[in-house]
């Protein structure tokens, strides 16, 4: 384990950006913080979590495909794509680590999906250990060790120092590039940090929520349980849960008229939307109930079948802080869980 | 602290069920924390007896889920409303969205709703909030158990509340508002008085922090078009993402137009905003500009009343002084 003084980290993250684009978390003027590429004098956020994870910094909200030019009755295909370069994305934290695998197993694998994978292969994470978790989050829930090694290169804050330890080869090169900010440590501070993060999430409000109840193969015990009536009954469809949600995968692909061609384009998708899927004959899921059921269901029943038993929630616990109606999917584990049929 | 109790609101909601008045009660349930309320149709007396609540944190306006709730049941709703929420009642009605007859008003009383996220911002990892009177008790992880006034944590549209009176209700619990002396428009003023750069780079940094959830749009009740312009496919506009920061900007311009003269200002697009977009200004900014060239108009302050914008007398101003007082702004 290697560590540097917490008033050496802005020369080194400096020194971080001057090689490689860099992201972190920065407080905006609106009391939250949101990934931010680096700028002198950007401050590492010492919020519980960003308003929304680092899921724009390889899936973005829009992107562009494919470009198509028309002239008289020819269409030429333009390929508009970039070179990726690499880049570090620094302080993300666990839950949100777990998440980019989930979205691994759906861009990664076949077909798959080249806009993600090569934003993913160029990048490198620096998770940032949990030491002051607030009372959303719920990440234990899904098996999520918050103070745990994950990610390429792990840091833990503590009141003076910044402790790192790399969990990948490329974490290792990553720290042996800032050799000159870092001397070598004893894992003493760490460990009576984590124990002390331990005792603290133990006290969280959601910390007896269990998930063992759902999975794959469940999709009977769940789909039509009567309590999906009262737990959709004030949704408003609004999209909220699923635009904060670092683990939501789904986009639509349009075609945007520039006048004199077509650019193709993505964008994401929201299950909780009337033209979610929309074919020739509709929406197959006619009311908000069954947008409603789709996104708690992928998360919880749909996703797990098909991806090893892993859910695709990671308790970070932002649909909680963010709907409009604080109905969110702890409400609707605590209503389903106990009474699976 | 509100001036009626949980209790006042429930035992009226007990005996409209229990006397065949009503089959079904609008109002709020505990969310997640503490200082949150879902929403929730009640129906089952023991159900409202343990779910109901109504505190400091009920701040959602429930007159929109009326036109919902009137389609999908049989028999008449009560629902509780708040002052604010009257005025929405009122212009829905003029919109024809519900029948009159099918819902049971109860009006109560507001002295203002706490902001969850001015609470946030004080108390930091929170397992319970108590009301004590005109302080919230508020148990942390960090700090103990805090004490904080109600009144440093109100929401922005109570702070500048433009009425306790309610605009309608069939029975009124405790004692009746009046209109306030708001200060509204102030902050629309200081807008006003920037320089149209200063004014473009505000909405630039204020916008571009929109990730078009359409929350603002869902939770509007001014918004009740059966198939929104920005939900239809096929209507050339993107309703989930912003092509280009042009249509970033769009998407807000014209929903403001859309509900110009038919806004209320109950302020519950800022409410719901997850990225804290300041919405309401948009839409104050068109009824301060209605009140300064067509006279005060209040949407929802009455119902079958025609809006400036949709109606013609010989006292409206000329289009060309309308556009010259634009012009100087
Ligand atoms: S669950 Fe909440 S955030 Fe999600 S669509 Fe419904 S109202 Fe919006
Ligand atoms: S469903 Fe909610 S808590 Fe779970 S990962 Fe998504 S935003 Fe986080
Ligand atoms: S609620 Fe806020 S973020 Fe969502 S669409 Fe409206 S302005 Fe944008
Ligand atoms: S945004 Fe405009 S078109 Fe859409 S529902 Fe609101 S008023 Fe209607």
């Amino acid at each position: 384990m290697r560590k540097c003084a917490l008033s050496v980290m802005p020369d080194l993250l400096r020194a971080v950006a001057e090689a490689t684009p860099l992201y972190l978390p920065v407080d905006t003027d609106k009391g939250d913080a949101l990934f931010t590429r680096w700028f002198e004098g950007a401050d590492w956020s010492g919020a519980c979590n960003t308003a929304r994870g680092p899921k724009d910094l390889f899936f973005p909200q829009t992107e562009d495909l494919v470009a198509f030019k028309t002239a008289g009755k020819t269409v030429e295909v333009l390929d508009i794509r970039r070179e990726q370069e690499d880049f570090v994305v620094f302080g993300v934290r666990p839950c949100d680590v777990k998440a980019i695998e989930v979205l691994d197993r759906v861009f990664l694998s076949e077909p798959v999906d080249s806009f993600y994978a090569a934003r993913r292969n160029h990048a490198l994470i620096v998770t940032a250990a949990c030491s002051r978790p607030t009372e959303t989050c719920f990440c234990g829930t899904f098996g999520i060790d918050p103070t745990a090694l994950c990610g390429d290169v792990t840091v833990w804050k503590t009141e003076d120092h910044v402790y790192w330890q790399a969990a990948t080869e490329q974490g290792e090169r990553f720290l042996a590039a800032l050799d000159g900010f870092l001397e070598d440590a004893d894992d003493t501070a760490v460990t009576a940090q984590r124990a002390q993060t331990a005792a603290l999430l133990s006290r969280l409000p959601l910390h007896s929520l269990r998930a063992d109840a759902f999975g794959g193969g469940k999709t009977e015990a769940f789909f039509d349980h009567p309590a999906w009536d009262t737990l959709s009954q004030s949704c408003l469809g609004c999209g909220t849960c699923t635009f904060v949600c670092p683990t939501c995968q789904c986009y639509d692909i349009k075609d945007f008229d520039t006048g004199h061609g077509v650019v193709r384009y993505r964008c994401w998708d929201s299950c909780m939307y009337s033209d979610f899927t929309k074919m020739a004959h509709g929406n197959p899921r006619l009311t908000q109930k069954e947008r409603f059921r789709q996104r708690f269901m992928h998360k919880l029943v749909y996703y797990p079948e098909n991806n090893d038993g892993l859910f695709s929630c990671v308790g970070c616990g932002r649909c909680l802080a963010k709907c409009p109606i604080s109905m969110n999917i702890a409400t609707v584990m605590n209503t389903l869980g106990g009474d699976a049929r | 602290m509100q001036s009626v109790t949980r209790q006042d609101l429930l035992d009226t909601a007990l005996e409209k069920l229990a006397d065949g008045t009503v089959s079904h009660v609008l109002g709020w349930s505990r969310g997640t924390f503490d200082y949150e309320a879902t929403p929730t149709l009640f129906s089952d007396p023991d159900t409202l007896r343990t779910a109901f609540v109504w505190n400091d944190f009920c701040g959602a306006n429930l007159s929109k889920y009326l036109i919902k709730h009137t389609r999908r049941l049989e028999g008449r709703l009560l629902v509780f409303l708040k002052p604010c929420d009257t005025y929405s009642f009122n212009q829905l009605l003029t919109e024809h969205r519900f029948e009159r007859e099918r819902v049971f008003v109860v009006g109560v009383p507001c002295n203002g709703m706490a902001d969850p996220r001015k609470l946030k911002a004080q108390a930091d990892g929170i397992l319970s909030v108590t009301a004590e009177g005109d302080t919230l008790s508020v148990e942390t992880l960090y700090d103990g158990t805090r004490t904080l006034a109600v009144a440093d944590l109100l929401e922005e549209r109570c702070l500048t509340c433009k009425s306790r009176r309610h605009a309608a209700y069939d029975l009124l619990l405790g004692e009746e508002g009046e209109v306030q002396d708001s200060a509204r428009f102030d902050e629309v003023a200081a807008i006003e008085a920037m320089s149209p750069d200063e004014r473009f780079a505000f909405w630039q940094k204020e916008l571009s922090r929109c990730i078009r959830c359409n929350a603002c749009r869902d939770v509007c009740p001014a918004c009740t078009c059966e198939q929104c312009v920005f939900g239809n496919p096929s209507s050339g506009v993107e309703n989930k993402a912003a092509s280009n920061e042009f249509e970033e900007k769009l998407f807000h311009i014209i929903r403001a137009l859309h509900v110009a003269g038919r806004c209320t200002d109950c302020g519950e697009c800022s409410r719901v905003c997850p990225q804290g977009i300041p919405l309401h200004l948009l839409n104050r900014k068109f009824i301060k500009e209605i009140n300064e060239n067509y006279g005060v108009y209040q949407a929802g302050a009455e119902v079958g009343t025609r809006a400036p914008l949709v109606d013609f007398t010989l006292d409206d101003p000329e289009a060309e002084t309308v556009v010259r007082r634009g012009d100087d702004a």
